[in-house]
């Protein structure tokens, strides 16, 4: 074969995984628009899908239906949307930390950061008696709080994946011994609004919310696009990164900032829905069969765990309105039996 | 090719923490050569290849590249001179064959400089070279240790520098493949007047491939030049605290080590006996 026939072959092999890549992407987003209709569909209050449409196009068109109106634009919407955002959010932060840090287990869920902006929640109703709004600016700082911490442990003539991983998973340990020694301290009342802030839920989802998750996604994005090139370099090891002329130590902070970024804006919002972090990275990977690093595709599973997860916590019990993060909880759980146990035979977990 | 890089250390000093590693070493290495470093373990080699390539920063002295400090340099201004194959790299998850190797184009690719044909042409040529391009679909995981091997050093080839170094390039690799190795590495130097400095193991295959040889011993060169000229039982016996002879290698007339050991000492009193030739 000539070097021309290889380098077409080369050519072909690539246009196949990008073609994969599209296919793949276009599926979830399918799936994704089907769920958004059913959860702007569903609800105790019937209204014809018709009526639906009419009602998202309303503000344009003028043809207003008040009762209809609100529950489509101010309560089903602005949930549908928010499960959206925080899930493609979580889904993101998940799958930067696990190309980061080598390592399936270490979705910020996993490694402190979603305890830290727990640990700050509870600490906010129990201690400040704080509601609403303060408590998320609370877990947001929390997020943050904790994550420069485990940096700042970890950092020893720079950071290792693997040392992060470990102070991450004591941090974990550490927050929940604060959380649970909170609770021993507090009214049943504040321990039940502490409760319903840590399962996670998208009950409370408000038009304002949407906007704060979308304006710091609007921000979060782009720098993600730009540093996510690094990558291609960093995930080949800090020596071969750096051999390669990639600037390691600054595109790692930047990274993680970025998807501390995520994980806060989106905890601040729902609260620490468990799992949809943690799964969706290595959903997406599965998804692609080895023909990309997934980082969209992560995006959109996390958009679609999330809502789909929201339906089923809505409407599978009758008259119950489930948290979403016990369905995530219930689905996570059995997901990392399952990826430990299949990866335990393959060997393949770092 | 008359572009040649040079790559010099001067005064160099390398430490992990407070272990000093490498100490006050010179070094200039000869440009469109390929240069073998030896030594027993932990006797400095692969610190000394991270110093030079510019991934491990000197405490004291400095590398030059052209002329100008290496550390000093923007790292992917050096990239695009300077290759590196690190002892242990990492293969992400499912990666294939052929993204692994283009993952080489990274330091001549940018913002707005994304994937071209001429990205393809040098992921082809670094397969075609490294006896590669059947596995160029696979998946690395599912490789042998040789073949994964081969595809790593084509990841380092596909960079397409004028300098390459590598650090035990052979190790896991089977005696077929480590020949191949070496002749791909002298096939660059030879036919395209690259700059190669290798770590390696074996000694008879250093002695058999190298322009120039380094033997190193606790942070310091012990010997350096020809073959020929380094490897002499003295410099074996200092560098590895073994007595050995030196013969002849029937196929290249390089020097071949013959380490002799606590069992077989004996044996070679009486072949010197018999009249045996047993020296170099």
């Amino acid at each position: 074969m000539s070097m021309a026939t290889y380098a077409g072959r080369i050519r072909t092999l690539r246009h196949a995984a990008a073609s994969r890549r599209r296919s793949t992407s276009l599926a979830l987003l399918t799936a994704l628009g089907a769920a958004f209709a059913l959860a702007l569909y569903l609800g105790d209050y019937p209204i014809p899908p018709l009526a639906v449409v009419q009602s998202l196009f309303s503000p344009l068109t003028g043809l207003t239906d008040r009762s209809v109106d609100f529950i489509v634009l101010q309560v089903r919407l602005p949930r549908a949307v928010l499960a959206l955002l925080s899930g493609a959010s979580f889904g993101l932060a998940g799958i930067i930390f696990q190309t980061l840090l080598r390592n399936p287990l270490a979705s910020p869920d996993i490694i402190g950061i979603a305890h830290g902006a727990s640990a700050a929640a509870v600490f906010c109703i129990i201690i400040l008696g704080w509601t609403a709004l303060a408590v998320s600016v609370g877990a947001f700082l929390g997020a943050i709080l904790t994550a420069l911490a485990i940096y700042l442990l970890a950092w020893r003539d720079g950071v290792t994946a693997f040392r992060v991983v470990l102070i991450g998973i004591g941090m974990a340990a550490m927050l929940a011994a604060a959380i649970s020694y909170l609770f021993t301290r507090a009214r049943l009342n504040e321990v039940q609004q502490a409760m319903a802030w840590l399962v996670g839920s998208l009950n409370a989802a408000r038009p304002e919310d949407c906007i704060v998750l979308g304006g710091a996604m609007l921000v979060l994005v782009p720098l993600l696009i730009g540093l996510v090139r690094g990558l291609d370099a960093m995930e080949l090891g800090d020596d071969t990164a750096r051999a390669l002329g990639a600037t390691v130590e600054r595109s790692r902070l930047g990274l993680m900032l970025v998807a501390v970024g995520f994980a806060a804006f989106a905890t601040a919002a729902v609260g620490p829905v468990g799992f949809v972090a943690f799964v969706s990275g290595p959903l997406a990977r599965y998804l692609l069969k080895g023909t990309g690093r997934g980082f969209p595709q992560a995006a959109l599973v996390g958009a679609l765990v999330m809502l789909v997860s929201d339906l089923i916590a809505q409407h599978m019990l009758p008259a119950v309105q489930l948290p979403v993060g016990v369905v995530t909880g219930a689905c996570g759980a059995l997901f990392l039996l399952w990826l430990l146990m299949s990866s335990g035979r393959s060997g393949r977990i770092n | 090719m008359s572009n040649k890089h040079q790559l010099l250390a001067a005064g160099l000093d390398l430490a992990y923490g407070d272990r000093q590693i490498v100490t006050g070493l010179s070094l200039t290495v000869p440009p469109g050569k390929l240069t073998v470093i030896v030594g027993a373990n932990a006797s400095g080699k692969s610190t000394l290849l991270r110093g030079l390539a510019r991934l491990l920063t000197p405490t004291r002295g400095a590398v030059y590249l052209d002329g100008k400090p290496i550390h000093q340099m923007p790292t992917r201004e050096v990239a695009t001179l300077l290759g590196v194959l690190p002892q242990t790299p990492i293969a992400p998850d499912a990666i294939a064959v052929t993204d692994l190797v283009g993952r080489g184009r990274y330091p001549h690719q940018g913002w707005f400089r994304r994937w071209t044909t001429e990205d393809d042409a040098a992921v082809a040529e670094a397969l075609n070279a490294t006896d590669t391009a059947d596995l160029a679909g696979r998946a690395v995981d599912e490789l042998s240790g040789g073949q994964r091997q081969r595809v790593w050093i084509a990841m380092a080839l596909a960079q397409d520098t004028q300098l390459l170094l590598l650090d035990e390039p052979t190790t896991y690799l089977d005696i077929n493949h480590q020949v191949e190795v070496l002749d791909l590495l002298t096939d660059l130097v030879r036919q395209r007047g690259r700059t190669v400095v290798v770590v390696l193991h074996d000694l008879n295959l250093a002695c058999r491939y190298a322009d120039h040889i380094v033997a190193m011993k606790s942070g310091h060169i012990v010997a350096e030049g020809s073959p020929g000229d380094v490897m002499t039982e003295a410099v074996v016996a200092d560098v590895f605290g073994m007595p050995s002879r030196i013969v002849r290698d029937p196929v290249s007339d390089t020097p071949m080590v013959v380490p002799i050991g606590r069992h077989h000492a004996g044996s070679l009193e009486g072949q010197a006996k018999r009249g045996v030739a047993v020296t170099y």
